[in-house]
């Protein structure tokens, strides 16, 4: 509408056709356009009971996994692509192997100043007869101080996934046969009584002399668990669980974490501050020497054996 | 030594030390000590960058009493110091945003088993950022894997489980690539510290000499980190993984995780290879084609979707797309849009998860489509957000996914074969984005009308307004991402200024 030119006129303007255009009457290239107002969605009860039922058989066909040709079609191209894709892969690293320098040549580049200095000055500078040992957790002892963590981490990750609480525990105690445990069978639990001991000693042995030849606390971590795992087969959780329970394994597991973390915190603070370490090396040799070696294969030792007891504990019960 | 330059490995240690720690604590405990080291360490990170931008030179910093090739060291540049800062922040308006949802959806009793989970992450991210070395930064990708399974499966119902085990598959093949890469790099140079490996690789690539297993090394390191950070054909795992886990979990995956593995590619092509190796080797064509795949696909599949949180999800694929494109034009120009298209794309996703979460609530805890008819009105600060996001992701000037657009077609700009496939992918995928974040905001803002029943196949929602009070965190998460958010696309000189310095420092 417009006040000022007749009504003939104005509807000839640019903007009275803009104005149309914006309220959808009219559409350019279609001319006028009828409205319609929206009407409420409404549907009578058998029109609804169809449609349920359509969607009902469309789903019913869609989900017909059986006799859906496309599907086992993928299946069966699944298979070949994924056997395609493995060969070639094979094939690429094998080829990329066969470049690489001959194994065991002397002037290969890994035969460097860096495994020179660890085999000549390893002795001398971490105090542990074991190379490997000084490597692992003196030289290199950040990426050991990880490592621990990762068992760590994957301990509590099988504890979110087959922790069960206190109640589902006893519920799922009643509900099968491990509530007749132990079985008291006399063999395994003679041959227990016999090989605990000895199994115990031989990885507390491991683990204290890492520093000095063959072993550390990851090898001997392990071997203590079994021992514990052991024990637990012929006695059942009853015994067990007077010494070892959830709280024991997670403040042992704090303690030597934290231990680890504390020690060589110390150790890198006062390397990289140039600050002479206090702690002595000791003479090659004795049990008590090569610094915090002895001390950080105890707190890995801890570690791997309450990872290893954890996690049979958990996949064979849930919780302890 | 100024005392300062402990503070990097001090973040390290604080974070790794609070994993056992928390083991010990109850789950509110938990959350405070996780807030307080996020925050500590996210205050030294500041001052670790406020130290560098003064000295403008890195530093390196000894771990053990024996120097770099022989013990272990990390290395701090301002590069590295920002993105400690940065992942701070956002790691802790992740957790703030996810409160309620944590309380809601995970058990008691296993509740401070998500903050070790979170401890360790942050302290494995913080790893992969300083290292100098890169078995050390295996171990930490060791770590950072495991922790984001448990963050995904810590809600426990069917969907969760298959997205962690599809996660860890995928994870762990990405994993073994990478180990494979680094042996056959350590076969050919004998060493393990990055700036060592790079002149052992440079004078390789200069007399020819191994060339074959060189490229394989480079190939199968790209590759792994590519599978873990969701290139597009390796990104199946992602959607069910973001989509399904609880609400600060999915923001710190698509957030954190994934740039922590992208940050980690973007050391080694600097540090260990070498960036004009990279560039004359056909590696970086295959990203520069998958980055567009993905670019492209990635949006297509969340147009498909109606489930918010699956289609914020494969939004990322696209993103992720992004970077890798930049990565595949192999200039410094291209790298610099890349790392810009990182901390703007960590501030957007979290963002959008963290509204979208906000827009299910008031819309009766449904993550349907269909169901957040006029959500923005129900809870206006998270439509905000919502738009805020949706508008950053397409590319509106003012947000930060304009800016980083607008790097990445300026680095294409020139460059003679890839200009052309990179505007149109480009183009395209902004045109697919805007098809549909828009038709979501549009959706948020429809009003419901009053009369007119919804009768749908499903039964109603029950909508209710929410006010902002309702969930102070979360709000509060909201207005300091929408803030982040303003900042990084009103303010990106400064930044882009000192991602050039930053990466100048790798050499």
């Amino acid at each position: 509408m417009s006040k000022k030119v007749p009504q003939e006129q104005y509807e000839k303007t640019i903007s009275y056709k803009f104005r149309q255009w914006l309220n959808g009457s009219k559409d350019p290239y279609l001319d006028t356009v009828e409205m319609k107002p929206q009407v409420p969605f409404c549907e009578t009860e058998s029109e609804r009971l169809q449609r349920e039922e359509e969607n009902q058989q469309l789903a019913k066909k869609v989900y017909d996994l059986e006799h859906n040709a496309e599907i086992r079609l993928f299946g069966k191209m699944y298979k070949v692509f994924s056997v395609i894709f493995c060969l070639f892969l094979v094939t690429m690293l094998l080829i990329g192997v066969s470049y690489l320098p001959t194994f065991g040549h002397p002037e290969n580049p890994a035969n460097n100043e860096v495994s020179e200095r660890y085999i000549e000055k390893g002795l001398q500078e971490t105090g542990a007869v074991n190379i490997v040992t000084g490597m692992i957790l003196d030289y290199r002892a950040f990426d050991t101080l990880g490592e621990s963590h990762v068992l760590f981490i994957a301990t509590c990750t099988v504890l979110i996934l087959l922790r069960l609480d206190k109640k589902e525990l006893q519920k799922s105690n009643e509900a099968n046969d491990r509530i007749y445990e132990p079985k008291n069978d006399v063999i395994l639990q003679t041959a227990a009584r016999i090989l605990v001991p000895p199994i115990f000693i031989f990885g507390i042995y491991i683990i204290l002399a890492g520093h000095l030849g063959p072993g550390g606390g990851f090898s001997g971590g392990a071997v203590i668990g079994a021992g514990l795992i052991l024990y637990l087969n012929a006695f059942g959780f009853e015994k067990t669980e007077k010494f070892f329970t959830a709280k024991t394994y997670r403040r042992l597991s704090f303690g030597a974490l934290a231990c680890y973390s504390l020690a060589k915190s110390y150790s890198f603070y006062t390397g990289a501050n140039h600050i002479e370490s206090i702690i002595p090396l000791g003479t090659p040799g004795a049990i008590l020497s090569s610094g915090l070696i002895l001390l950080l294969n105890i707190c890995v030792g801890i570690v791997v054996a309450g990872t290893m007891y954890t996690f049979y504990v958990m996949f064979r019960k849930g919780g302890y | 030594m100024d005392f300062v330059r402990n503070f990097p490995f001090m973040s390290i240690i604080l974070s790794l030390f609070s994993g056992p720690l928390t083991s010990i604590l109850n789950g509110k405990w938990a959350k405070r000590l996780n807030t307080l080291v996020i925050g500590t360490v996210g205050i030294m990170s500041s001052f670790v960058l406020a130290y560098t931008l003064k000295t403008k030179q890195a530093f390196v910093y000894i771990m053990g009493h024996f120097p770099a090739p022989w013990g272990n060291e990390i290395r701090v540049g301002i590069l590295e110091a920002f993105m400690a800062v940065f992942f701070c922040i956002i790691m802790m308006l992740c957790m703030m945003g996810g409160i309620a949802e944590r309380e809601a959806e995970i058990e008691e009793s296993k509740q401070n088993l998500y903050y070790i989970m979170v401890n360790l992450l942050l302290c494995s991210l913080l790893a992969l950022i300083y290292t100098n070395d890169l078995f050390t930064a295996y171990v930490f990708v060791e770590i950072n894997t495991i922790s984001a399974c448990g963050l995904i499966m810590i809600r426990q119902n069917g969907r969760n489980i298959e997205a962690a085990t599809r996660y860890m598959i995928m994870s762990l093949l990405g994993s073994g690539l990478l180990l494979l890469g680094i042996c056959f790099l350590y076969d050919l140079t004998g060493q393990l510290l990055m700036s060592n490996i790079k002149e052992a690789v440079q004078l390789l690539a200069a007399s020819g000499q191994y060339h074959v297993p060189l490229i394989l090394a480079l190939g199968l390191m790209s590759v792994g980190l590519a599978i873990k950070s969701a290139l597009y054909p390796f990104h199946a795992w992602l959607p069910d993984a973001y989509g399904y886990s609880t609400l600060s979990s999915a923001a710190i995956l698509s957030s954190l995780v994934s740039k922590g593995y992208i940050f980690l590619l973007v050391k080694i092509f600097y540090r260990v290879i070498g960036f004009s190796v990279v560039c004359e080797s056909r590696v970086i064509n295959i990203l520069f084609v998958f980055g567009i795949l993905g670019m492209l696909m990635g949006s297509v599949s969340a147009i498909k979707e109606k489930d918010i949180r699956r289609m914020i999800a494969f939004s990322s694929v696209a993103q992720i797309g992004y970077i890798y494109m930049g990565f595949g034009l192999g200039t410094e120009v291209a790298v610099r849009a890349s790392v810009y298209h990182i901390l703007s794309h960590a501030a957007t996703k979290a963002l959008l998860f963290v509204a979208a979460s906000g827009l299910s609530d008031s819309s009766g805890g449904s993550r349907h489509y269909r169901d957040f008819t006029g959500a923005g009105y129900r809870n206006k600060l998270a439509g905000v957000a919502f738009t805020v996001g949706s508008l950053s992701m397409v590319g509106i000037p003012m947000f930060s996914g304009f800016i980083s657009k607008l790097l990445f077609a300026q680095a294409a700009m020139g460059h003679d074969r890839k200009m052309l496939p990179t505007l149109i992918a480009l183009a395209i995928s902004t045109v697919l984005n805007a098809v549909y974040f828009m038709k979501t905001v549009i959706r948020i803002y429809t009003p419901v009308p009053e009369s007119a029943a919804i009768v749908s196949q499903r039964p109603t929602v029950e909508c209710r307004r929410v006010n902002w009070k309702e969930q102070p965190a979360k709000s509060v998460s909201l207005v300091f991402f929408i803030l982040l958010n303003l900042l990084l696309g009103l303010n990106s000189e400064p930044l882009l200024h000192l991602i050039e310095a930053g990466l100048g420092m790798f050499e």
